[in-house]
């Protein structure tokens, strides 16, 4: 299984990527690269290993179910690009 | 993928459908999923949020014990396996109302999964509908298209409610199915008091994986999805158009294509979702922010023990306990609060098969009437159990019952005072009643003859006539036993 150009640009526009041809070719080497790493991994058993989803194997801590005072409001919207005093404003998302 | 069948010369009847439901219900924590802020919100928007909300980096998820408590208690409710350890997961997305791009939810190890929960069909007849999974996630925020013509406008208030998703096997047959599972889990999270279940304001929300085959077809048939039926008639008519489209389809000689469609309920019909809207990649993989979510032996154990009695345990007590009839029992026990307020006024006194009738016909047309829940009714089940008490000691008529329940509705007084005050009180004094019951077996000896020559029948017009003389306030049994022994005595 290899990375083309097309998997490259798939991906850049799932992360909302804008890429030169030359950034496409330098990811798609890249990859390449990594799933070859990842082929050589493949060669070990791992039947009996399960998957390792965190380094480590510490439990969640759960937090008391309370509230405490929220961001005030005008704080909340200061950092925004473009708002309204009650809202965030983007460009528009349908049609 | 299967491919579909293609069975274009099938006869409609020998098409079964397959059904699948995703139901989402937002929990009534304190506060939100990951975050120690409030989880009510009014109508100023963006007043009810942290940096984490607002996907600002830096911020950490801190998860919230209520939601794995609640989950919990809902997988237990509907006999999941509860997993010792699961995992979040991020699922990758872009959309403005979603600021960090990603939502936590859980993927391949989600905390609960393998249970079930049993549907009641129109015949009488159980069904049980397979649970595969109920995962925890949270919510996004609120996007709105249609205040400003060029800008969408987003309010995070939302954003990071914690939401439980419950996933059914593919075993609902029919848009009614659906409607008994959708009340029943509506029924369920109310009586665990983790959700309002209210559809139309969104905290349930329900989308449907649909598809048919013919009969004897053990393959699923490809599946459309349908989203945006925000209530529970909405979801049934939702079905019923699919299915008669997907149907006709093949019935052409068409074939159904995989797709998600959006319900109109203004239309009636189903519109096809734009391609952008659909595009999923979600790319998910575990969240690296929060360790994986332990459920030790003592919670689980704690959580069971905390659990109320659910509906389906009281309504078979109701029947067996206070022997009252099956839809008696289905009535009473359709919210937590209505067969609190029953038994409640069971435990002041009242019988329960009195108690039953009284609130299934008279207490539930005055909330339909009201369109108010058994919460705001005004008559409190120790008022209510005074009146049916009147009524068991016979000190008031049936009827006179009613009266009275009438003007308790808008009087705070008990049912003896109101009683008295309307003068409804029955008479049971016999050496009042003799008396009038002598006067009109004496006027009517034509009647008396017929009723001893069998005419039977005739005991409702002796007692009317006593009912007419004391205005109604004669005991009308007591009236009838004299009757009967003075015919007796005098024959």
């Amino acid at each position: 299984m290899s990375v083309t150009r097309d998997d490259v640009k798939y991906m850049a526009n799932l992360a909302r990527l804008r890429l030169t041809e030359s950034e496409i070719d330098m990811y798609q080497k890249d990859m390449n690269k990594i799933l070859e790493y990842m082929e050589q991994l493949n060669q070990v058993n791992t039947d009996d290993v399960e998957p390792l989803e965190h380094v480590l194997e510490l439990p969640a801590r759960y937090r008391p179910d309370t509230a405490e005072p929220p961001l005030q409001h005008e704080d909340a919207l200061k950092n925004a690009p473009d708002a309204d005093s009650d809202y965030f404003r983007v460009p528009r998302v349908i049609d | 993928m299967l491919e579909a069948p293609s069975p274009a010369d099938v006869p409609a009847a020998e098409f079964e459908t397959v059904i699948g439901l995703e139901v989402h219900a937002q929990l009534l924590t304190a506060s939100k999923a990951f975050a120690p802020v409030s989880n009510r919100f009014g109508n100023q928007p963006n007043t009810q949020v942290t940096p984490l909300c607002l996907g600002h980096p830096g911020t950490l998820p801190l998860l919230n014990e209520n939601l794995v408590n609640y989950i919990v208690k809902m997988g237990l409710a509907t006999h999941c396996q509860i997993a010792p350890r699961s995992i979040f997961a991020r699922k990758n997305y872009f959309y403005p109302d979603m600021p960090k791009g990603y939502q936590i939810s859980q993927f391949d190890k989600p905390i609960c999964h393998d249970g079930h929960i049993d549907i009641e069909l129109e015949d009488g007849s159980t069904k049980r509908i397979r649970i595969k999974r109920i995962h925890m996630e949270e919510d996004a925020g609120k996007s709105i298209h249609d205040q400003d013509p060029q800008n969408t406008l987003i309010d995070l208030n939302r954003s990071g409610t914690p939401l439980i998703e419950i996933v059914t096997e593919p075993d609902i047959s029919s848009p009614a199915e659906a409607y008994a599972y959708l009340v029943r889990i509506k029924q369920i999270v109310q009586y665990l008091g983790i959700c309002d279940g209210n559809m139309e304001e969104g905290s349930l929300r329900c989308d449907a994986n649909i598809s048919i085959r013919p009969v004897g077809e053990t393959r699923l048939g490809t599946r459309t999805e349908l989203k945006n039926m925000n209530s529970f008639r909405n979801v049934e008519r939702a079905l019923i158009y699919e299915i008669e489209r997907q149907r006709n389809l093949v019935r052409a000689g068409g074939a159904v294509i995989q797709q998600t469609l959006l319900w109109d309920a203004n239309k009636m019909e189903t519109r096809q979702m734009r391609s952008k809207e659909e595009a999923h990649d979600y790319r998910y993989f575990p969240e690296p922010d929060i360790p994986p979510v332990i459920v030790t032996p003592e919670m689980l154990q704690e959580l069971q023990a905390s659990l109320p009695e659910l509906p389906e345990d009281r309504k078979k007590r109701f029947v067996v306990a206070m022997e009252l009839p099956l839809s008696d029992a289905e009535m009473l026990t359709d919210t937590r609060e209505m067969a609190d307020y029953f038994e409640a006024v069971c435990q002041a006194g009242a019988n329960a098969k009195l108690a039953a009738n009284l609130i299934i016909t008279e207490v539930r047309r005055v909330l339909n009437e009201e369109g108010v829940s058994i919460g705001r009714f005004p008559v409190d089940p120790a008022r209510l159990a005074g009146l049916l008490s009147l009524r068991q000691a016979d000190t008031i008529s049936s009827s006179a019952m009613q009266t009275i329940f009438n003007r308790m509705l808008e009087d705070a007084g008990d049912a003896a005072s109101i009683a008295r005050s309307l003068n409804l009180v029955q008479v049971s004094d016999t050496s009042f009643l003799e008396p009038l019951v002598d006067q009109i077996l004496a006027s009517n000896p034509d009647k008396v003859n017929a009723y001893r020559n069998g005419k039977t029948g005739l005991m409702g017009f002796f007692v009317g006539q006593i009912m007419q003389q004391s205005k109604g306030k004669a005991n009308p049994k007591l009236v009838s036993e004299l009757i009967t022994k003075k015919i007796n005595e005098q024959g």
